[in-house]
């Protein structure tokens, strides 16, 4: 599977989505206004599709990383096995994506 | 026949020089990511509400400002070391090589400091 490439633009990705999550830190202690300010901005709808893009590059790339690191042991490696990890690592990264939002947005803090 | 020489073989040193402990830091710093970052998912996931007053009183717990010092440490560096492969794949100039990593590290330094001074600003009652 073509997807190996993805390790590396998720990986990319989340060094760039790191920055968010400074940003949620820092207005945390910097006081109440400029939190609320954050809070806003990440419940803004176009910041939310970022966010779920970030969700997914954050769950890809640490199933696609343990998938790297079966390897380094010198298992999976014949191409059936690793084109089937493969899938089971994208594919898993979209349920547990999906799932990570639903729980959020019906019984964590993003129902607020 | 080795063409090593015994200092070199005694150092463990190869054609790869520092590349064998950079690849090694990616590994030690993935798997603690791993744990830190399944905490942090966990810990979202219980928040009953991402409002300042729960959000500032979570932040300043001891056991999760401490782990979160360690995830965005762990973070940063695992994010270095991983930016740094794609610069010396995809920046051939030499020059820009050089400029764009130190920019890079510049700026990952620079984040972990924020965010270390956010959590311990939080930690130690200073914020609000």
């Amino acid at each position: 599977m073509a997807l190996s490439i993805l390790h590396r633009v998720t990986g990319c990705a989340l060094s760039v989505g790191l920055l968010l999550f400074v940003y949620w830190l820092v207005a945390a202690a910097t006081g109440h206004d400029a939190y609320d300010t954050a809070h806003a901005f990440f419940a803004h709808p176009l910041v939310r599709v970022l966010l779920i893009g970030f969700s997914f590059a954050f769950f890809y790339h640490l199933l696609n990383g343990v998938r790297h690191m079966t390897w380094d042991t010198g298992h999976g490696l014949e191409r059936k096995a690793a084109r089937l990890s493969g899938w089971i690592v994208f594919l898993g990264a979209i349920a547990t994506t999906a799932l990570f939002w639903v729980l959020i947005l019906r019984y964590a803090g993003g129902a607020a | 026949m080795s063409l090593r020489s015994p200092i070199g073989r005694v150092l463990g040193l190869g054609a790869a020089k520092e590349g064998v402990s950079h690849w090694w830091s990616q590994r030690v710093t993935s798997v603690a990511l791993l744990f830190l970052g399944l905490w942090f998912v966990a810990s979202l996931l219980r928040m009953p509400t991402f409002g300042y007053e729960f959000v500032v009183a979570w932040i300043a717990a001891p056991l999760n400002a401490v782990l979160l010092l360690l995830l965005i440490a762990t973070l940063v560096y695992h994010s270095q070391l991983g930016v740094q492969v794609v610069v010396e794949d995809y920046v051939h100039h030499h020059g820009l090589k050089i400029a764009t990593m130190m920019l890079l590290t510049f700026a990952h330094v620079a984040v972990a400091a924020l965010a270390i001074f956010a959590v311990l600003r939080i930690a130690f009652g200073g914020a609000g």
